[in-house]
């Protein structure tokens, strides 16, 4: 099952390379990973994703609390939380494409950051299936260039 | 008053009570060095290896149950140390290691002697830090003691560039506590668990206690002995648990695991019950996980939350720290009634009736078992025993008979081949009346012997027992058994003359080749109270250690020794070929 993990860790060098060390240390899967400050200076924000059975995670979930850095982790899946992702993608524009892009840039609700003589770059911020879903619905030999953030995402009810 | 860098590091150690430091100079520490010059209340060892600086302390921290602490320089002094780091971590064992650094603008530079250490490190320490700033130097080494020695113990390491040895500042009072909001050690476990545990417990027809070395990190070997005599259920100790719990007690059924005796093992499998204690369900003592304690409930007690259900589902899960849980859970089951386990002790006096540490005696040459018998019998169980790797560490764990915690002290997680004799050191520094023998192989006294130099210089008496077969006879064991016979690279030809060397290192050196001088020779030695004597002992070439579960195996498939002839177990019991 795929799990988001929220990890507040503290903001000091290494902190970073403790958690992705572990996830390769101990074979643990990534899908991605996200990371930077918070409000508080002293405090990150690290997300990961992870696909793997349900005890495998908690085993993920211990061994990264287990970090002197780690102050606190949650597995936002196991509660409402939401997910949000940031895409860049640049594709090849030409006058036989155009429209058929800006059509599905509307059906998406995308936003064009960037238009050069030949490409656009298109920026689109959601859930990872519907960045998935758009980018499947492009011609696959019009995309340049693909950029994603990984997933952030924060959980839906005020915290303890 | 200004100190340096240097200065406040060494006064930090002293504020936290370091008596002994094992360590090594080079150009990164030595302003470290100078400090400790000018300290009186700290003993330097200086090793020969940095590895040996590192198993040293990590010795007198299993004897002493004191934090252990090493010093290194940079670059080849750590990587040298890495070796007993990784060590201490598999093991749980708390120690501080200080290694030099360059100087903070030459890191990443590629500098003389410089490495990531911290980035080396990582994966084996508990925690590691990089000092920046002089103004924490204090506050960092107060963090690392606290954190080496709490919770599920482990090595820190404190890697300090050498100009925040040299720079200078007015000195502080040492900080007396510290605080981290992201370390947090497990309080008192959770009384659900315990009322859960203690209903599996009251209904058991067959259990069994499964103790490893958490109870002696722990220091719960007194609470140990409470529970499982109140309780009157037979209990099982792992290789790195030996001695919490008599081994010449009756409920004592031995070592578990794959080379565990048979009533240990064939309880495991037919338990209904077992109550893990600071274990933590190894693949050396689990044998075929898939096969493991079939019909069990299992309660499982340890300090560290990762360690339950990492390898084995447990029913209950207890976090906490073994001595205390222990304690709630005799109170708990002083006004609870327990099944009658006879049966159950029948059934194990049955399975004990086997002698499945038997072995044969043969006219003409030494058997090892004979040897650590011998040597149990010379220090009449008192010693202070420490291992190398391979065969001579299983026998030594079947056939020395420890009544009591921090006697054993052997590289159980990690397994590594050189531990034996600079851990050997560090438990004489940690305690002095106390005999200390180290058995090893001639395979991996090798990889230390240098440290016979240090052993001189301050004149540690160490009784080494050397069983010499000739071969890397753990190795030769599996390719006798699995590999067809085909023994590749397990044959050490060209092996030097131990006596000779010892003698050259200024110890006294005995080479024993029959048995009938054995016993003599042992007394011999153990009465030379302030000399380092190595014993060599020409042992039986061929000579294998039983019981044993093969890979892939349950704990009910062991091969058993058999008048020369391997035998093995099934569901019905013993096969004797």
């Amino acid at each position: 099952m795929r799990h988001i993990i929220s990890v507040l860790l503290e903001n000091e060098a290494g902190a970073l390379s403790r958690v992705a060390g572990l996830f390769s240390a101990r074979g643990f899967n990534i899908e991605s990973l996200t990371v930077a400050a918070t409000n508080d200076s002293t405090l990150s924000r690290m997300t990961i994703v992870s696909i793997d059975d349900n005890n495998i995670i908690e085993q993920v979930v211990k061994q990264l609390n287990k970090l002197i850095d780690v102050v606190k982790v949650t597995d936002l899946t196991a509660t409402e939380h939401i997910e949000r992702e940031l895409l860049l993608v640049k594709v090849d524009i030409n006058q036989q494409t155009q429209a058929d892009i800006d059509k599905k840039i509307d059906a998406f609700s995308c936003k064009i950051v960037d238009v050069s003589e030949d490409t656009y770059t298109i920026e689109l911020a959601g859930k990872s299936q519907k960045i998935n879903d758009f980018l499947a619905s492009l011609d696959a030999s019009k995309i340049l260039e693909v950029s994603r953030t990984g997933v952030t995402g924060v959980c839906m009810k005020r915290e303890n | 008053m200004k100190l340096n860098g240097a200065q406040i590091l060494i006064n930090s150690l002293k504020s936290e009570g370091v008596k002994h430091i094992f360590g090594y100079p080079g150009g990164a520490v030595l302003h470290i060095y100078d400090a400790l010059n000018a300290c009186d209340e700290i003993k330097h060892i200086l090793v020969r290896h940095e590895q040996g600086a590192t198993h040293a302390a990590d010795g007198y921290a299993r004897a002493s149950g004191q934090c252990g602490v090493a010093l290194v320089t940079s670059g080849p002094g750590i990587t040298n140390a890495v070796t007993g780091i990784a060590t201490a971590y598999m093991d749980s064992i708390p120690m501080v290691i200080i290694s030099g650094q360059v100087p903070s603008a030459l890191i990443g530079n590629d500098a003389f002697q410089e490495v990531d250490a911290v980035g080396i490190t990582r994966s084996c320490v508990k925690h590691n830090f990089l000092i920046k700033d002089i103004n924490q130097i204090a506050n960092t080494i107060k963090k690392a003691f606290y954190i080496a020695t709490t919770g599920r113990p482990g090595p820190v390491l404190i890697d300090i560039p050498k100009d925040i040895t040299i720079a200078a500042i007015e000195s502080k009072p040492y900080p007396n506590s510290v605080e981290m909001r992201s370390y947090q050690i497990p309080s008192r476990a959770d009384s659900a668990q315990i009322n859960a545990a203690v209903d599996f417990i009251a209904s058991a027809k067959c259990p069994i206690i499964y103790s490893g070395g958490g109870c002696i990190i722990g220091n719960a070997d007194f609470e140990l002995r409470a529970f499982t005599r109140q309780l009157g259920f037979p209990i099982t100790q792992t290789l790195m648990g030996l001695g919490a719990y008599p081994a010449t007690d009756k409920q004592s059924l031995g070592m578990l695991g794959m080379h565990g005796t048979y009533e240990a093992n064939m309880a495991m499998h037919d338990a209904d019950c077992v109550i893990a204690v600071g274990a933590r369900f190894d693949d050396r003592v689990t044998a075929n996980i898939d096969k493991f304690c079939p019909n069990a409930k299992i309660i499982h007690i340890d300090i560290d939350p990762s360690s339950i259900a990492k390898n084995v589902a447990v029913d209950v899960a207890i976090v906490g720290d073994v001595k205390s849980v222990l304690s709630d859970l005799m109170t708990k089951m002083k006004t609870k009634s327990i099944q009658d386990i006879s049966p159950w002790w029948l059934q194990i006096n049955q399975w004990r009736s086997i002698d499945s540490l038997a072995y044969q005696t043969k006219s003409g040459v030494i058997k090892p078992q004979t040897v650590i018998e011998t040597l149990y019998e010379v220090t009449k169980g008192n010693a202070i025993v420490t291992s190398d790797v391979g065969q001579h560490q299983m026998w030594a764990a079947q056939y020395y008979q420890f009544d009591q915690p921090r006697r054993w002290i052997s590289s159980g997680g990690l397994g590594t081949m050189g531990f034996g004799l600079p851990a050997a050191m560090g438990a004489k520094f940690a305690k002095p009346e106390l005999d200390v023998a180290c058995v090893t192989g001639e395979g991996s006294i090798q990889m230390m012997t240098q440290e016979l130099s240090t052993m001189l210089q301050y004149a540690i008496p160490v009784k080494i027992v050397n069983l010499n077969n000739g071969y890397l006879g753990m190795v030769r064991q599996w390719q006798e058994f699995f590999y067809d016979k085909r023994y590749s690279m397990s044959y050490m030809d060209a092996l030097p003359d131990f006596v000779k060397l010892a003698e050259s290192y200024g110890h006294i050196g005995i080479k024993i080749e029959k048995e009938s001088d054995l016993k003599s020779a042992l007394i011999e030695a153990f009465k030379q109270k302030d000399r380092t004597v190595f014993l060599d002992i020409l042992i039986d070439p061929t000579e294998n250690v039983f019981p044993m579960i093969p890979s892939g195996a349950g704990h009910h498939e062991m091969l058993l020794a058999g008048r020369d002839k391997m035998a093995s177990t099934n569901d019905k019991g013993l096969n004797l070929v």
